[in-house]
């Protein structure tokens, strides 16, 4: 068989994409997966970083409820180091109807999620930010989870399995003779190079872009493209993921993500076209500080990080304007029984904390197709780096006594980091002292992850996520990208897009010390370092 | 189920990442197991709010110099936010050695009424080689002496003959003036009396705790900030002025209470006083001192890391400059490097004499005939490691006076 055959491709680096591939991979399928830019850019990456119990969606979506506890189950197993078993609050402010609780508490148990009512002393306890004035609040297993690590460790292992990964890989046509699709082709953005691959099946789990992939090869998929803005408040304020316990409504969740809490969202249709480029208004930031202020009265003294956007990939179905009704529920097309198309289908909708139930569907499907009859192991068999205990363990079992540093990487690492153990004390330097990344794992990044420029640095191992923003670990990072790369001029062109994309996530929230910290990586970029 | 501490006392989200204070971190720059104050600090600070666990020992070799917070451009508390980080997260039980280094009060009181022979064997090399091997106290360590008179008696026999003065100041003499050195306290009471203002002891007056809490004996600590606030509180009623001569205690009671022990100090912050800064600013007034003519003294000033925190630095050297007959010299603003008790300990010893040696360096240069410095010890650092000796500024003051 030639270098460019598989028995699948999967186009899109979301976790969808990752996870699908991951899958097909262990059943034994050469894959290959492609992305126009990198791995979680879209809706993967832009959201509340939230493992739900299924809890939000019992009242109004039972059975997507039903198979968020079951994936959190065992996604809590198979991605534990990607998961932080925060558990979850829903809590009745004194302006919400108490009532609600009752059918809120009924519906869950009918979904099989666990959800106690607990006194609200218990829950001010348990988590002292929360609004002090609640009147009611139930306990539930929401967990949060970090996108970028997860999506990271599906790649790795499809790799690991024999994947193949092409990224900054653009799909320009489906290649289709008659009425079968037989491969497509791609564009790649950094070399300029144009390639056709070819496999029998086709994934189409481009996410919102799914309808435009879909349209290349002739079929027609709508999208709902409904946009959520979220902001990034600088510390960890909630340790319990807090939600208001009404009928889900705008910036009505809390959630602790990493170093960070996350509150969100808002919902609001948005053309098609402008999915690639969303932008959070100003309404919308004094919407979600509003709102967030409600549920951690603590967030108004609290230093905003950034403001962000994302595009749920909803699918079409009634003419619902927020978007807030249609169901979360996974699509999955098999376009040859739906359109007559051989060889191409369509995984979407869903949400990120059912990724693997949708992968595994995919994989079914694409099995079937192959005539393969193999069962999936992603719901037993663990990720790279989920495979031992807790990080403190990992940490003692690698160093005796381990830094700050060494514990964070293996917060992040989870098993992996024994990675980036290392003889050499060079590679325990800080390269991002917020996050507390060090020269090793950035290095493990490049080696091993698919990591090209800054941004994908970013999403694999957090460099520029903390309080600074890349004031300093930009450069040093993109010395060490220069250095593997063996390419000067490119990673200045890199820095520079790094600190503006920094730039456009704090310009929403551009006061205070956000604004002190801008003007000072500003002053370290342009007038201390001249680029 | 609870995680104990969800909140940050400090401003730490204030820190633009500068890393001004970093650069001006005395054991940055001679121990490359300190992660230094930033990242100890407002960068850690953040981590081991997202999980306690990420605290890190290391934070232990913070010397507690506070220049980090001199420095700072944005008024972050860097060195408290390292200290309660210790006091909050290490649970690992104190050493022995750290519990006998802290407790100055306990020892004072156990020591002095066998001064001599405590002395005696404290300065054996051989006792202090076997405090090295069982304690790790450093065998290079001079401990100070420990004089057989307190000074709370001393002037406790002077109580009558002080009420009679027309203006009154109570005096926080802290441990070492009242176990070790009385003679610091009597040259103050010298300087003030010229000056017509009578000295008051405290009620009872407490340790100030900073070597229970550097040794993060928190409980004791907050007994006796309680104790010293309730303390300084009735001197204050009183109308009287708290006057110290260490600038340690001074920072300690005035800052570190509310920030470190969260203990509320609103009523006293304003009352406590370097007794140079009350002298310089009643000479300013236009009080008068009779000098002594035939006064001379090549001076060279040292500046207490905790003297410059307090920003008072400037008071001690005016007026060791206001002497006629001393020639004034003001050392470089580096740090000597003891630190209290952290230089006591074998651990620390050589990151302590890292540190000090540019002012060693400097003063070696310079050639005075006394350093002034307002700080204990910072007197025993420099005096072991250059043999030069050191003297507070209020007692080369009471030295230049013509009194009889």
């Amino acid at each position: 068989m030639k270098q460019n055959e598989f028995d699948v491709i999967i186009i899109g680096g979301g976790i969808t994409g990752a996870g699908t591939q991951r899958d097909c991979a262990m059943r034994g399928l050469r894959t290959l997966l492609v992305d126009r830019s990198d791995i979680a850019t879209g809706a993967t990456g832009r959201n509340h970083g939230l493992l739900h119990s299924g809890a939000r969606y019992a009242v109004n979506d039972p059975e997507s409820a039903a198979e968020c506890i079951r994936e959190n189950m065992i996604l809590r197993r198979v991605a534990a180091h990607c998961i932080d078993e925060s558990d979850g609050l829903f809590v009745t402010l004194p302006e919400d109807d108490l009532d609600y609780q009752k059918t809120f508490v009924q519906a869950c148990r009918d979904a099989g999620i666990r959800a106690d009512i607990i006194d609200p002393d218990l829950a001010r306890r348990l988590e002292p930010s929360v609004n002090p004035d609640i009147i009611g609040a139930v306990r539930v297993p929401d967990c949060s989870v970090d996108p970028f690590r997860l999506c990271a460790a599906n790649m790795l292992d499809a790799k690991l399995h024999g994947g193949q990964v092409r990224l900054q890989t653009e799909v320009t046509g489906i290649l289709r003779e008659g009425d079968t699709v037989k491969g497509i082709r791609t564009h790649n953005r950094n070399t300029g190079e144009d390639r056709d691959f070819y496999a029998p099946v086709v994934v189409n789990a481009g996410g919102v872009w799914g309808q435009e992939l879909a349209r290349m090869a002739g079929v027609k998929v709508g999208m709902f493209p409904a946009k959520g803005s979220l902001l990034i408040f600088a510390h960890r304020v909630n340790n319990m993921v807090i939600n208001r316990c009404r009928k889900p409504s705008n910036a009505d969740i809390l959630v602790p993500g990493d170093t960070v809490c996350i509150v969100g969202t808002t919902s609001s249709r948005i053309p098609i076209e402008e999915c690639r480029n969303v932008a959070v208004t100003p309404d919308e930031v004094t919407l979600l500080i509003t709102e967030g202020m409600k549920l951690a009265p603590r967030l108004a003294s609290t230093r905003i990080l950034r403001a962000y956007a994302g595009v749920r990939p909803l699918v079409s179905a009634d003419d619902d304007s927020s978007g807030r009704n249609i169901s979360r529920g996974i699509v999955l097309l098999d376009h040859e029984t739906r359109d007559g198309v051989k060889g191409l289908i369509t995984i979407t909708g869903g949400k990120l904390t059912s990724y693997r139930l949708m992968a595994e569907m995919a994989t079914d499907l694409v099995c079937r197709k192959l005539g393969i009859d193999k069962a999936c192991e992603t719901a037993t068999t663990p990720l790279p780096g989920s495979e031992e205990g807790s990080y403190e363990e990992v940490a003692k079992k690698i160093w005796e006594n381990p830094t700050t540093a060494q514990k964070v990487a293996a917060s992040r690492m989870g098993s992996r980091v024994s990675r980036i153990r290392s003889a050499d004390r060079r590679d325990e330097a800080l390269i991002c002292e917020c996050e507390q990344v060090s020269m090793g794992e950035i290095n493990a990044a490049i080696d091993r992850l698919e990591a090209s420029t800054l941004t994908d640095l970013r999403r694999r191992t957090r460099v520029g996520m903390g309080t600074c923003q890349g004031e300093f670990c930009a450069c040093r990072a993109a010395g060490l990208l220069a250095k593997a790369h063996g390419c000067i001029e490119k990673e200045r062109a890199d820095i520079d897009y790094f600190l503006q994309e920094r730039w456009k996530g704090n310009f929403p929230i551009g006061w205070g010390d956000t604004l002190r910290e801008a003007e000072y990586t500003q002053w370290v970029y342009k007038h201390v370092l001249g680029i | 189920m609870f995680q104990e501490f969800t909140e940050s006392w400090y401003n730490f989200e204030e820190c633009t990442k500068c890393t001004v204070c970093t650069a001006y971190c005395p054991v940055m720059q001679v121990n490359p197991l300190y992660p230094g104050p930033k990242v100890a600090g407002p960068d850690g600070e953040r981590l081991r709010l997202r999980d306690p666990h990420f605290f890190d020992e290391s934070l232990k070799y913070c010397l507690g110099c506070k220049r980090c917070e001199v420095y700072c451009p944005s008024e972050v508390k860097v060195a408290s936010l390292i200290q309660s980080a210790r006091l909050k997260y290490d649970h690992t039980p104190p050493k022995l050695r750290d519990r006998i280094l802290a407790s100055t009060d306990f020892m004072g009181k156990l020591a002095r009424p066998a001064a001599p022979v405590v002395n005696a064997v404290t300065a054996l090399p051989l006792a202090r080689t076997a405090m090295d091997v069982t304690l790790k106290i450093d065998r290079h360590r001079t401990f100070p002496e420990y004089s057989f008179l307190s000074f709370e008696r001393w002037l406790g026999h002077r109580r009558k003959e002080q009420a009679t003065f027309p203006e009154q100041v109570a005096y926080y003499h802290g441990c070492y003036v009242n176990y070790n050195y009385p003679q610091l306290g009597k040259d103050l009471v010298k300087v003030l009396n010229t000056l017509g203002v009578g000295v008051q002891l405290l009620e009872k007056e407490k340790c100030c705790g900073i070597a229970l809490i550097s040794n993060r004996l928190k409980k004791q600590a907050e007994e006796n900030a309680r104790h010293n606030v309730e303390q300084l509180s009735k001197a204050a009623e009183k109308g009287l002025k708290v006057l110290a001569t260490s600038s340690t205690c001074t920072l300690t009671i005035r800052e570190e209470y509310p920030n470190l022990l969260g203990i509320d100090n609103a009523a006293i912050q304003d009352s406590l006083l370097m007794a140079t800064r009350y002298i310089y600013e009643k000479l300013e007034q236009g009080a008068k001192l009779p000098f002594r003519t035939d006064f001379h003294k090549r001076v060279a000033y040292h500046t207490p890391c905790h003297m410059q925190r307090l920003g008072w630095g400037v008071f001690s050297q005016k007026l060791l400059q206001l002497i006629p007959g001393v020639e004034f010299i003001a050392l470089d603003q580096t740090c000597c490097g003891i630190a209290g008790t952290y230089g006591f300990k074998k651990e620390n010893y050589a990151t302590s004499q890292a540190v000090g040696e540019p002012l060693f360096e400097q003063i070696r240069i310079v050639n005075p005939e006394v350093v002034a410095c307002d700080c204990e010890t910072c007197k025993w650092q420099i005096e072991m490691s250059t043999g030069y000796k050191v003297e507070n500024p209020i007692s080369i003051l009471a030295q230049s006076l013509s009194t009889e």
